[in-house]
């Protein structure tokens, strides 16, 4: 465990306020989760589950043609799909389009994705104003700050905070009220959303067979960045995708849910290009990105792999015993809680944080609420021994570069180098020929032993070269 | 380019050739179960109301917008329906607009936007809105309040029986939007502020 690791998870235990808020939060959450899929209310919720999972496990099988099938079908309908390997990848295209065009404000509705990536940072540094518009993203958006949980982002912040944030930033009397915070976010980010070149959004589903990106939300945000703006951008990790519309049935009833509580959220979007002639409103220019940023590294193994059928619904969060006392701002990275802990080190390698696998007491409850059944604590063992094995290679590695440290230093200077070629021909194994399998008595331990257990080294001379040449 | 080699690592990884068929998925999950009309609509009114929606059914739904829009400003969609039994003709009301920029000017001041909807989900109170030049998308999201007048026979069971109506709305539409409530927030300790970005008030009128 790194010591910043350390020092945030004790900040955040220390901190009775930020408990009570982490505590509070996730119980409201959890408690709807458990409301809404209660057999009286979802009799059929471990069918679909289980189909949830069948269909994400498909898809990633077949990947590669369904991005294609997505993309054949958003072009299709007028739309354009780039492909990203890489958040550089993703701001360059951003802004190269936002120059073409002529574009300097854009609108953002909430996408874990882009935060991934730090687009908005990457967007400001070029000079274009790039504006959150979720509430809870655009209250950390002014506080600097990153998202503390994937669904409810500004949870550790009390409205006290948000006082001070808008009075800060905003310029505006203290307002305590979150009705009244609202309103005031609602009124500056409607003059935004208005004024905005480009839209972007992130996606929850890209359905193949209609080429449409499918967007879920509560406050209305994501229609406005898709509506407003003549150019809408769809930013979307690729193992987003999923077959047919038709699936959509089985993941929007699970997703809500496991989020929220909700039935259903307030507004799903499902788009599918461009405006069309004969439509009244919509944006004119529709794209599509398709960011890969290490996806690709958790294909290969079968079992890894379903890391990525998460839909961000957030429910392992709030069920989770640690992610509830060490919050959000503990994890290393944008992703926290359960999910965090296995996406984490397969996209940043095991030893960006080589003590998050083990931030976890493995009580299963996170693998239990996933409505895509992601088995987590599989994954987190898997990866617990990915880092052993890592920390072990690091460890030979670290030896290693001690041993060739000195063994350059002899080999420059000479004195040394004739003492130790003296020394290794006393140690050479009597009988002529024979090859060093191992090292006598008091240097036989530890590192070098090991070292040898695995070589073998031919013996040196009786006699050194440099001794024959002195003697010539 | 990224295209190439993002595909062909992720053919690699899953051990699959370029233009290889997928293998057969899983069979699409719907069960469409009997509701009659009238469960139908009572179970769209509970749903409505259980989310601080209002809904109503009457036999004359031009006098009951009438009634609910006096004194306001209003933006009503192209949805023959609304023209048909009156309701584009109500004092107040402003309707028959092509022009995007017209309509987001109207739509930012209005007090209240008037459509139609496409379907209504009965089990969830989920209006459907697919866009198109009867039903423009900024009437149900720029004004503080959306009122949908909709004709009963649009009220289906629920998704499954939508997404086998509409197997693949792209066909149809480039943007189909579910609306299930008003607009709303729990972002700030996780308590419950209606009308953040979109309307904060939605009224479902059931036209009998
Ligand atoms: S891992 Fe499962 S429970 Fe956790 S956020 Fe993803 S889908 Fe939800």
């Amino acid at each position: 465990m790194s010591v910043e690791f350390d020092r945030k998870i004790h900040a955040t235990l220390a901190d009775t306020k930020l408990q009570l808020a982490i505590y509070a939060s996730t119980a409201r959450l959890k408690d709807g989760r458990l409301s809404s899929v209660a057999p009286q209310t979802l009799p059929d919720y471990q069918e679909l589950r289980t189909q949830a999972n069948a269909l994400k496990k498909h898809a990633l099988e077949n990947l590669d043609y369904y991005l294609e099938e997505f993309e054949r079908n958003v072009v299709a309908h007028g739309g354009k799909v780039v492909y990203c390997k890489d958040g550089t990848d993703v701001a360059d295209f951003v802004l190269a389009l936002a120059k073409e065009r002529g574009a300097r404000l854009i609108v953002k509705s909430k996408s874990m994705t882009t935060e991934e990536v730090d687009l908005n940072e990457r967007l400001e540094h070029h000079g274009l104003e790039s504006v959150e518009t979720d509430l809870g993203e655009y209250i950390l958006q002014l506080a600097h700050e990153k998202p503390y949980h994937i669904v409810a982002p500004a949870l550790h912040k009390t409205r006290y905070d948000v006082a001070e944030i808008f009075t800060h930033s905003l310029h505006v009397p203290s307002e305590t009220v979150p009705e009244k915070q609202t309103a005031i976010a609602r009124a500056v980010l409607r003059e935004k959303f208005l004024a905005a070149d480009i839209g972007i959004s992130g996606a929850n589903f890209l359905v193949a067979d209609a080429g449409a990106v499918v967007l879920i939300e509560n406050e209305g945000n994501a229609r406005l960045t898709t509506t407003a703006p003549r150019i809408h951008i769809a930013i979307a990790g690729i193992e987003k995708v999923i077959p047919r519309a038709q699936d959509l049935a089985t993941f929007l009833k699970l997703l809500a849910r496991s989020a929220t509580g909700q039935l259903l959220s307030v507004y799903t979007s499902f788009l599918a290009g461009p405006k069309r002639a004969g439509e009244i409103d919509g944006p004119e220019e529709f794209y599509v990105v398709l960011l890969d940023n290490g996806r690709t590294k958790l294909l290969p193994d079968r079992s890894k792999r379903q890391s990525l059928y998460c839909i961000r619904c957030g429910a392992c969060l709030n069920t989770c015993p640690v992610y509830r006392k060490i919050g959000g701002h503990s994890f290393p990275w944008v992703y926290s809680g359960p999910i965090g802990a296995i996406i984490t080190p397969q996209f940043m390698g095991v030893s960006h944080e080589p003590g998050l696998p083990f931030a976890s007491s493995l009580c299963g409850a996170c693998a239990e609420v996933c409505p895509v059944k992601i088995d987590i604590p599989k994954v987190l063992l898997e990866l617990r021994s990915d880092v052993k094995k890592s920390e072990t290679r690091e460890k030979q590695n670290r030896l290693e570069k001690v041993a060739f440290r000195v063994f350059a230093w002899v080999m420059t200077h000479p004195r040394w180098y004739e003492l130790a070629g003296r020394v290794a021909a006393a140690m050479a194994p009597s009988e002529d020929g024979g090859w060093i399998r191992t090292v006598p008595g008091i240097m036989n331990f530890g590192p070098l032993k090991a070292w040898l257990s695995q070589r073998d080294l031919p013996p040196p001379p009786p006699k050194s070269f440099r001794e024959l040449w002195r003697r010539r | 380019m990224s295209r190439d080699s993002i595909l062909h690592r992720i053919r690699t990884a899953v051990g699959r050739s370029a233009d290889q068929p997928p293998a057969e998925a899983p069979a699409a999950r719907l069960r469409i179960p009997e509701v009659p009309l009238e469960a139908r609509i009572a179970s769209v009114v509970a749903r409505v109301e259980a989310l601080a929606g209002k809904a109503v059914r009457t036999s004359d739904p031009c006098a009951w917008v009438a009634e609910a829009i006096r004194g306001k400003t209003a933006v009503a969609s192209n949805a023959p329906f609304l023209a048909q039994c009156g309701i584009t003709g109500l004092a107040g009301v402003r309707s028959g607009i092509t022009d995007p920029e017209e309509l987001r000017e109207l739509c930012a001041t209005a007090d209240v936007g008037i459509t139609g909807a496409d379907y209504v989900l009965a089990d969830t109170g989920t209006l459907v809105m697919l866009s198109s030049g009867r039903e423009a998308r900024m009437i149900s999201l720029l004004p503080p309040a959306h009122l949908a007048v909709v004709e009963r026979e649009r009220i289906l069971t629920g998704l499954d029986e939508l997404l086998t109506v509409l197997p693949n709305p792209a066909v149809e539409t480039s943007s189909m939007v579910l609306i299930t409530g008003p607009s709303r927030t729990a972002d700030i300790e996780q308590i419950l502020v209606r009308g953040v970005h979109g309307p904060g008030q939605i009224t479902v009128v059931i036209a009998d």
